[in-house]
């Protein structure tokens, strides 16, 4: 693997800043994730962490600063933001599969359109990926027919069938019954242990423990540690993340 | 009865062009519509403001007053001369779109942004997005409203009477030449436009019911 040092980092953030309306929500905050590492963003509700994964791939515009996403700056808005875009998946908290779609159509419709990959091998391409994420027989159902951990476990294949340099999840087991919880993250460690480059935020601190390389905690806007899962739960530094932690455990 | 029978042909005629006219103009503003709302939720401000424009003025002309733009004021412009039907297709057309419009965007209000965030993370295009997730999405939950304004068009094509068009609304005009029965010969034209409308409703009835899980 080459080193940081050569290589630019999959993502970059440097001075971040960014309002909604009167309230700061991210505060010149800086983060760099090298390539093959899986982030783990933790943090109280309102800390900023979805807004800081929506903006690595612009969902949400930021006010100053710099992301840089495999070296490149974030283009406006326009084609080169789409091109942009392709190359980095996201999972969302609500899945966001389109209703109108069955679940094979879903996750071959960005290869075939953004891509231009044939039909038959975008097809090829998706089944295998729904077949990695256990779903190959559901292939034909429409989402709304799927349970919550299922349409998940979709949408994750649906991001990876455009081949992604990095991968953002955007608390993708929030909206799930506590039982659907585990296959999809099942499906988040295998991908985490292939080398994937990961930004993940979320309230699964066993997931934290186990997959992550390195642990952000964020609050009102700001990162406030930034270290290795083990160091962050055995002996966190700051007393926000001290407080928050407690309040987890607790539970 | 004898209304009917004697003047089958004069209905015939009369109704085929009032398809003719229908079939034109419905094309023509399912496009035009669905283009306008497309321009109406485009991030460009200046296409958004003319497409509310263009719906504004539209939409609050009473229907003859566009006929009569277009049959009389219109050949004035010496752009491009039209024959009454065209330019009858042309009015309702234009005065339609506007509807389907605003029947389309709502349509598309109706999809949760979620859908719209989904196909930008993945590199869609904003015109890709539109065409391939929103606006299905979108006339799929306005099929009622959409027939509706299909069928107002239906009926509203009885203008084109009035602008030398021989389709069903001049029907009266030939039967009281003739001193034929007019009250009965007008409940025939009635019976022929309930028929019409009928396969309207079975289309929607039908994607109703086939887009029901898709959704």
């Amino acid at each position: 693997m080459t080193s940081p040092a050569q290589a630019p980092p999959m993502i970059r953030m440097a001075g971040v800043d960014k309002f909604f309306g009167p309230l700061h929500v991210l505060k010149n905050v800086e983060l760099e994730v090298p390539k093959g590492q899986v982030v783990v963003v933790l943090g109280p509700s309102g800390s900023g962490k979805s807004t800081l994964c929506r903006t690595i791939n612009r969902l949400e515009p930021i006010d100053s600063g710099t992301i840089e996403v495999d070296g490149q700056p974030l283009p406006s808005e326009g084609k080169q933001l789409a091109r942009l875009r392709a190359d980095v998946g996201m999972v969302f908290q609500s899945f966001n599969l389109f209703a109108h779609k069955s679940i094979v159509d879903n996750v071959m419709l960005a290869p075939v359109k953004v891509r231009k990959t044939s039909t038959s091998e975008a097809r090829k391409k998706a089944m295998e990926l729904l077949e990695r994420v256990g779903i190959a027989n559901q292939a034909e159902k429409f989402p709304a027919q799927l349970s919550g951990g299922q349409q998940q476990r979709v949408a994750i294949a649906r991001a990876l069938a455009m081949n992604p340099k990095v991968m953002l999840f955007d608390e993708p087991t929030s909206a799930l019954d506590p039982e659907m919880v585990q296959e999809v993250l099942d499906v988040m460690t295998t991908l985490a242990s292939e080398g994937m480059t990961m930004l993940v935020v979320t309230h699964e601190m066993g997931f934290a423990r186990k997959a992550a390389d390195r642990v952000i905690f964020m609050a009102d806007g700001e990162v406030v540690e930034d270290s290795t899962p083990t160091e962050f739960f055995s002996a966190p530094k700051s007393n926000r993340a001290k407080d928050f932690l407690g309040k987890i455990l607790t539970h | 009865m004898s209304v009917l029978t004697n003047n089958i042909d004069l209905y015939l005629r009369a109704f085929g062009t009032t398809i003719q006219l229908f079939f034109f103009s419905a094309i023509g503003s399912l496009v035009l519509g669905t283009f306008l709302a497309m321009l109406r939720v485009s991030p460009v401000p200046v296409l958004r403001a003319a497409a509310t424009t263009y719906v504004t003025l539209l939409r609050n002309t009473p229907l003859t007053l566009v006929f009569f733009f277009f049959l009389f004021a219109y050949p004035l412009l010496k752009i491009l001369q039209l024959e009454p039907f065209p330019a009858a297709a042309v009015a309702l057309t234009l005065y339609t779109s506007a509807f389907i419009c605003e029947v389309v965007r709502s349509g598309i209000n109706t999809v949760p942004v979620g859908q719209a965030e989904a196909s930008r993370a993945l590199g869609l295009t904003f015109s890709q997005m539109l065409s391939n997730v929103v606006l299905p999405q979108a006339v799929r939950s306005v099929v009622p409203p959409l027939v509706s304004t299909l069928i107002a068009l239906l009926k509203n094509t009885t203008i084109a009477a009035g602008f030398s068009v021989a389709e069903a609304g001049s029907i009266s005009y030939s039967l009281s030449e003739q001193g034929e029965d007019l009250l009965a010969g007008l409940a025939w034209v009635a019976v022929f436009f309930v028929v019409l409308v009928i396969p309207l409703t079975l289309l929607q009835r039908s994607l109703e019911k086939r887009w029901s899980v898709a959704r």
